[in-house]
């Protein structure tokens, strides 16, 4: 019998106009009022679910008994007793008036057909205002995406609140005073040019249209809405598409438990690149005698310079005969394949499948080696999963949040506004990152250390740890091993006082972060500043055992959480898109394993060897042993490290099927390439950063002649033997789920009721497992194991030739290699130049100053990039995101990777920096 | 009914090329404001005080140095802007703005002002004072007494001429003049002083005999809402700690200036009864904000605490001195509250009270100046010193600030429930030659207007809303009008007052001032729509200052209605 809430809460009984309302503890007036069911006439506007009550538009005026004034009804919690009117003369009198003075200083024009205080002002017949109107402020549209219609501003203040304490991006402010009172951002400029990051939650907010979407969308009726998720990040927002005539007219958050109807730029205005005029619709099979190679002039809009339009008959055939001509010819081991981290679980259970069952090998890969490779490998080796130990959301449990190597206010934004939200609740928030990132303002510490020192920071606040007796002793002792050994490398050398030097951060301060984060439940989020080195491992190694070390693991408000990036690497790793592991990462050196396998998918003789990874893969072409690839949605001529080498490894490839949206920089290489669906083309799950498992929808039908992925992977597999008859992509979800313990308890039909289902989730009745390592950790003896970490350098440190170091990393505004959101117009528009970041002083020995173009050189290559001064950067040191085409970062990266994780140092090598030529954005 | 046709193309450059979101720190402004700050701390209730440091420093506020204060204190942009811009004193100056004349003439044009020829006043000084010189009008500035009043820089004159104020402009006089009679710490303990707080401090005088004392001679709170001190006091010592102790020198009512008139001549005598206030609530920490107009004040009171400090009676708390920055409605309790935490001073929506939650969250005992400028007298002397008086049924005193067409004007202390006709007649001398009483202000702006036929209703709290439910005493500010003055004009005057000085949170005062103003400058004045509007400013206002401010205009319509014909 489910639990009657009177019984758990504390209420209280009031009456609203004769009728009793029992009201929860702390609910206000109108919140029990409409919960109840009585509410409903009451006019507000400055009130809106999800935000702190203000009372100040005074729509809501009711009447209190034995109270001399009118209370705001939106805001004022009931005593017992209570007795209160609505429909008093005087209450409604106040109500009208108000509405009447507000509505006396609206426009003419409207700028949404939901304007609230429209809709208040016909409901209770206000007429014309008998008010001459304000004087009225100047619309602002210097932004691409946003209109600003301040005529139609009513000083709700739900805008600000917006801002500040829900996505706490502090770039709204309500100025002035009086009836002077205006919305601002930053300085009262103009909204383009201000600190706005575009996340939208303002419009969202706005009552009545004064903050819209630009271009008048807004006005526009849509003739349907499709409940889905965002294809960009790894929070995973759920997000509902409006659409009309089949084209997504714009995007509105939806409350996912990931997002809570919080969305950021990319999510709610970078959609319109499904619909850019370079889509590939067509099949294409490369003309004879076209060289492989990216060409200065090479346009993705001309895919004729380098293809010819084929029949889906002749490209699947083509495509297909090459890869099972180089399997029958040279062996399996002479292929290869790279899956999408975009793509769905479907796509990548898919795609694995056929490189495994199909190209009889274990070379499959994507780019999560890119990513968090070499955290995943520490974890599997000290804990025995690589995925998170708890959510985003466990932060409201937290005491302490350490941000470590991470943006995540650029890279995982929504994520980055709970975090916020906790630091203004008083939470400690401890931000380590050799850059002063945006996050650092709302810090309460903030370790801008030098970069490639984190073994000695960790180690460092280990020591401290250790020394004065700050550990848990009951979990080492019960959960974990090693401890001694890790131990004794800790207390060798790795004081604070010893590292304060080569780290850059006062001794004390390491000690103070290392007792907080010690005796409080902290949860450390990590990202690329930790995985991207070559000992990137290490650096995860130490972050595992800082947790493990003080109990910070396996319980409420702790955790180990390193920040997946793509919105569904987590997805595409646990689907087995993995050289070493099948799907749930059991392991493909495994009898047991692979013998479930070969009967599972009715096939002999599966590789019993762990593949290649991506870097290793390039390599391999290079040494002339692997001679065909399959690329689907990934883009490894931008995104790998050392791009002349990676590039030439592609050249040299006899056989390349690229599937993708665009003709990216990978298909410029290829043999035949395959157009395939975008995200809102496509039915598919997804898992987030937090284990989420969630569903996104079709909302689109595919443009000209593209086809789904899913059912291009099929295409291929039945060209090269393979008896596949997969009639819907539901079906590929259910011989996954039954491969994958993890997801037992999701089935198909689950997701559609739910669109989100935590995992693990080990039956229909289990609703999911946030936190886990609560009694165990899923290693063979059940414990967690200590691995010590000691300092390695950087493999390329700078020198006299070669003095800064190269830093290469994100936009908020850009995703990964640009293929994408270098096509949305509201975006692109946002940053359309490829920029790198350095200190002004650094700046200005270099004699540049901002926007002058500045030449990076590495041993590998040069670029050329717009000087932005940035003085959270430290000096000697450049930033420089890989979205480019026109500036690819990766033409100056090391291929170094880590020994475990295979992963490249794209965080740190050294680059030469001189006076530079302008840019050309057709420039290849 | 779309704007598209305002839309322009996304291939436009929304930037200069590579310029970053937003306003990058400008490395010198960064150097100046650190250097300016000093050791100073950086935390957000500071960022008043350290706006000043840079409006007094520079003369105004410079978009590079908002963008690096911000920067210092770890704030946006924009949470510095919408302070810095809410404040009237304060002079911000973006890009390609000219920055304000190095010299600021600050004429009041409040009621009384005005009717002493603020408006000729202002013309004149605008024709004769030349470049360099920028001319404000502004509300009152708390020296009614000596009507009109210009303020040299920070220098207040008195009896303003376009001569005088001249003379003071060409000699760059822009600092007060100290009054030379004031009780400075020395002479203060010589007298006695700080001997009732030492009491208290060292355990000779028992808290719940202090309350006691308080509460039996009925002192209520002078600034205007009338609360009995001593149940304030108990009220407190009944919440959690920690609490704290906020004074309210804000003096902003047009009409009052008698907190002024206590300050110069003997600070140390509200510091005391201030101090008594914090050991009977036990407040480790006590808050004293000075409205910004009052710069003679402000040294005397950097003295006296100074003084104090050094030589203390006893323990102490610790003490703060906040400075407004010209805004009247930072003298509405919780909107003091919100500037000494460094905010814009909106008030906040009750309940609860600042008693329960004040500043910083914490309880807060705010009283006015005045208030507890009569503590040691009364704990020295006894409750009966104060109750004793009183007249027409009344107890206890006032401080009535007196301005307008009498002779003598200034601060009269007279027995509370006095009527005007015997205030006028006993104490300011009656009458100006030529002048006969036309009507008064009671209680400032925002105690309405009377007509001379009420000239004999009790002046005290709770009598004149007996008389009329639009007037009360407030801080006991009267303004005296005389057959040349007309209670329509005045009536725009405050209304203008309260529109200017509104904080602009909530409808009805944030628009219905603004209509209010526009529609009573009308020649005829729709005196139903009128009516409605006050009703609903009255209802369903945030704070005092819009539930106030129609009081003017409908004592008018009532008691003055041949000058709307």
């Amino acid at each position: 019998m489910a639990a009657n809430p009177k019984e758990l809460f504390e209420t209280v009984t009031f009456t609203l106009d004769g009728q009793d309302v029992v009201a929860y503890e702390g609910e206000t007036i109108l919140q029990a009022a409409e919960r109840n069911g009585h509410g409903a006439h009451i006019p507000r506007l400055c009130y809106t679910e999800g935000q702190r009550p203000v009372g100040n538009c005074r729509s809501c005026m009711v009447e209190i008994d034995d109270e001399r004034l009118l209370a705001p009804s939106c805001w004022r919690v009931p005593r017992e007793g209570m007795v209160v009117r609505s429909t008093t003369g005087r209450a409604v009198a106040a109500q009208r008036m108000v509405l009447e003075l507000l509505q006396s200083d609206m426009p003419e024009t409207g700028y949404t057909p939901d304007n609230e205080l429209e809709q208040w002002v016909r409901r209770l017949d206000i007429g014309t205002p008998r008010f001459v109107s304000r004087e009225q402020p100047r619309q602002d549209i210097s932004h691409p995406a946003m209109a600003v219609n301040l005529d139609a501003c009513i000083q709700c203040t739900r805008c600000v609140r917006a801002c500040r304490e829900e996505q706490v991006n502090d770039v709204i402010g309500f100025a002035f005073r009086g009836s002077d009172s205006k919305i601002v951002f930053d300085l009262d400029d103009p909204m383009g040019e201000s600190s706005c990051v575009a996340c939208g939650e303002c419009v969202q907010a706005c009552p009545t249209g004064a903050l819209m979407p630009a271009n008048g969308v807004g006005m526009e009726a849509d003739d349907r809405t499709v409940d889905s998720v965002c294809p960009y990040c790894g929070v995973g927002c759920q997000l509902t598409y409006h659409i009309k005539d089949d084209r997504i007219l714009h995007v509105e958050g939806r409350d996912g438990p990931a997002n809570h109807e919080r969305m950021c730029v990319k999510g709610r205005y970078g959609f319109d690149y499904v619909n850019h005029p370079n889509r590939l619709t067509k099949p294409l099979i490369r003309r004879e005698g076209v060289a492989k190679e990216l060409r200065h002039d090479f346009d993705p809009a001309r895919p004729g310079d380098i293809f010819r339009e084929a029949t889906w008959e002749e490209a699947l055939e083509v495509a297909a005969a090459g890869l099972k001509r180089i399997r029958d010819e040279k062996g399996s081991q002479a292929l290869a394949g790279f899956g999408s981290a975009k793509g769905s679980n479907e796509e990548a259970y898919l795609f694995q499948k056929l490189v495994r069952a199909g190209f009889g090998t274990n070379n499959v890969d994507h780019c999560t080696r890119l990513c968090h490779a070499s955290s995943v490998a520490a974890l599997m080796e000290g804990v025995g999963s690589g995925a998170v130990s708890c959510q985003v959301d466990d932060v409201a449990d937290c005491d302490l949040m350490f941000v470590i190597g991470a943006n995540p206010t650029s890279n995982h934004p929504v994520a980055a506004t709970f975090m916020k939200n906790e630091a203004e609740k008083g939470k400690k928030l401890v931000v380590a990152d050799p850059r002063r990132i945006e996050l650092a303002r709302h810090a309460t510490h903030s370790l801008q250390f030098k970069p490639d020192t984190d073994v000695a920071l960790l180690n460092a606040m280990m020591y401290t740890i250790i020394e004065e007796g700050l550990t848990d002793p009951a979990f080492i002792e019960n959960r974990t091993e090693g401890f001694d050994e890790l131990e004794r490398n800790v207390m060798n050398g790795y004081s604070p006082e010893a590292m304060a030097d080569v780290v850059g951060i006062p001794a004390a301060t390491i000690r103070e972060v290392a007792r907080l984060y010690a005796t409080s439940r902290s949860i450390i989020f990590w990202g690329m500043g930790i995985s991207q080195h070559i000992h990137g491992t290490d650096n995860s190694r130490c972050l595992i055992a800082l947790a493990m070390m003080t109990g910070n693991v396996g319980k409420p408000g702790c955790g180990l959480h390193p920040l997946r990036g793509q919105n569904n690497v987590q997805g595409a790793s646990d689907a087995g898109l993995i050289p070493m592991v099948y799907p749930d990462y059991a392991p493909v050196g495994n009898e047991k394993v692979r013998t479930w396998y070969e009967q599972f998918w009715g096939v002999e003789n599966l590789d019993p060897n762990p593949g290649l990874t991506v870097v290793e893969i390039m390599n391999e072409i290079h040494a002339g042993k692997l001679h065909g690839m399959y690329i689907m949605g990934e883009n490894p001529a931008m995104s790998d490290p050392n791009l002349r080498h990676a590039r030439e490894s592609l050249a040299m490839l006899d056989h390349l099927v690229v599937q993708d949206l665009f003709l990216t920089e990978t298909a410029a290489y290829a043999d035949v390439v395959l157009p395939a669906s975008a995200f809102p083309e496509k039915t598919g799950t997804f898992t987030n950063t937090d284990r989420r498992v969630q569903l996104g929808r079709t909302a689109l039908p595919l443009p000209g002649d593209a086809r789904q992925d899913w059912e291009l992977i099929q295409e291929i597999a039945r060209r090269i033997d393979l008896d596949w008859n997969y009639g819907d992509v539901s079906e590929v979800y259910e011989e996954m789920r039954q491969a994958m313990p993890s997801i037992t308890g999701i089935t198909w039909e689950r997701l559609q009721r739910e669109d989100s289902v935590t995992y693990p989730c080990a039956s229909a009745e289990d609703p999911g497992q946030g936190i886990v390592f609560v009694d165990r950790f899923p290693t063979d003896n059940g414990r967690g194991r200590f691995v010590p970490a000691h300092l390695i350098s950087a493999d390329e440190t700078p020198d006299d030739e070669y003095a800064y170091v190269l830093i290469t990393g994100r936009q908020l505004e850009h995703w990964h290699t640009g293929a994408m959101t270098r096509r949305a117009s509201v975006l692109n528009a946002i940053e359309p130049v490829p920029v790198v970041s350095m200190h002004p002083l650094d700046m200005y020995e270099l004699g540049v100053t901002q926007g002058d173009p500045i030449c990076l050189t590495s041993r590998r290559g040069d670029v050329n990039a717009y000087a932005r001064g940035d003085d959270g950067m430290q000096r000697g040191e450049v930033y420089l995101p890989f979205a480019y085409h026109e500036a690819a970062a990766n033409l100056l990266t090391n291929a170094a990777i880590d020994p475990y994780g295979k992963i490249p140092e794209f965080k740190y090598c050294a680059v030469r920096v001189s006076v530079g030529q302008e840019v050309s954005a057709e420039l290849y | 009914m779309v704007q598209s046709q305002n839309v322009e193309p996304i291939n436009k450059p929304i930037r200069k090329r590579a310029k970053p979101k937003g306003r990058a720190v400008d490395p010198q402004a960064l150097v100046d404001v650190q250097e300016l700050l000093g050791d100073a701390p950086r935390d957000a209730d500071q960022l008043i005080e350290h706006l000043h440091r840079i409006q007094d420093r520079y003369g105004h506020l410079s978009a590079e140095h908002l963008v690096a204060l911000a920067r210092e204190m770890k704030l946006s942009p924009a949470e510095v802007y919408e302070v810095a811009t809410f404040y009237h004193h304060f002079d911000v100056v973006k890009e390609g703005e000219t920055a304000p004349a190095q010299l600021t003439v600050r004429v009041c044009d409040s009621v009384t002002c005005e009717m002493c020829g603020c408006d000729d006043l202002v013309a004149a000084l605008e024709r004769g004072l030349g470049q360099g010189v920028r001319i404000q009008r502004v509300p009152c500035v708390g020296r009614c007494d000596e009507a009109p009043v210009a303020v040299v820089g920070r220098n207040q004159v008195g009896h303003a001429t376009p001569d005088s104020v001249r003379a003071k402009v060409e000699a760059r006089e822009t600092l007060p003049t100290l009054p030379a009679n004031t009780v400075h710490y020395a002479e203060y303990r010589d007298g006695g002083g700080y001997r009732v707080l030492a009491d208290c401090v060292e355990g000779r005088r028992d808290v719940e005999e202090v309350v006691s004392t308080l509460e039996s001679s009925k002192l209520r709170g002078l600034g205007g809402a009338g609360f009995p001190a001593g149940r304030k006091w108990r009220a407190l010592r009944n919440e959690a700690e920690p609490r704290y102790v906020a004074i309210n020198i804000d003096e902003g009512e047009p009409g009052t200036f008698k907190d002024r008139y206590y300050l110069e001549r003997d600070p140390h005598r509200f510091l005391e009864g201030t101090l008594v206030g914090a050991w009977a609530v036990n407040a480790p920490d006590v808050y004293l904000y000075l409205r910004d107009e009052y710069a003679a004040c402000e040294q005397i009171l950097h003295r006296a605490v100074g003084e104090l400090i050094e030589d203390p009676p006893c323990r102490l708390p610790r003490i703060h001195v906040r400075r407004g920055a010209g805004a009247y409605i930072c003298g509405e309790e919780s909107a003091m509250i919100e500037s000494i935490e460094g905010k814009r001073g909106m008030p906040r929506l009750r309940p609860p009270l600042v008693a329960q939650v004040g500043i910083f969250g914490r309880p807060t005992l705010e009283q006015n100046l005045e208030t507890m400028h009569w503590v040691r007298d009364v704990l020295e002397k006894g409750p009966e010193w104060f109750s004793g008086h009183g007249r027409n049924g009344r107890t206890g005193f006032r401080s009535f600030s007196v301005s307008g067409r009498v002779n003598n004007p200034g601060v009269h202390i007279a027995p509370a429930g006095i009527t005007l006709r015997e205030l006028v007649d006993e104490h300011c001398g009656g009458m100006r030659e030529g002048h006969e009483l036309y009507g008064y202000f009671p209680g400032g702006a925002s105690g309405g207007i009377l007509p001379a036929s009420m000239a004999d209703v009790p002046l005290d709290f709770d009598t004149l809303q007996e008389a009329d439910p639009h007037a009360f005493i407030g801080s006991a500010a009267v303004i005296v009008l005389s057959q040349h003055d007309s209670a329509r004009k005045a009536a725009l005057n405050t209304m203008r007052f309260f529109h200017h000085e509104s904080c602009g949170q909530c409808t009805p005062c944030r628009v219905g001032t603004a209509k209010a103003a526009h529609l009573m400058a009308q020649p005829k004045w729709d005196t139903g729509l009128l009516e409605e509007l006050s009703t609903c400013m009255v209802d369903a206002s945030i704070c005092g200052l819009g539930q106030a401010a129609p009081n003017p205009l409908r004592c008018v319509i009532k008691y003055f209605p041949e000058e709307l014909s």
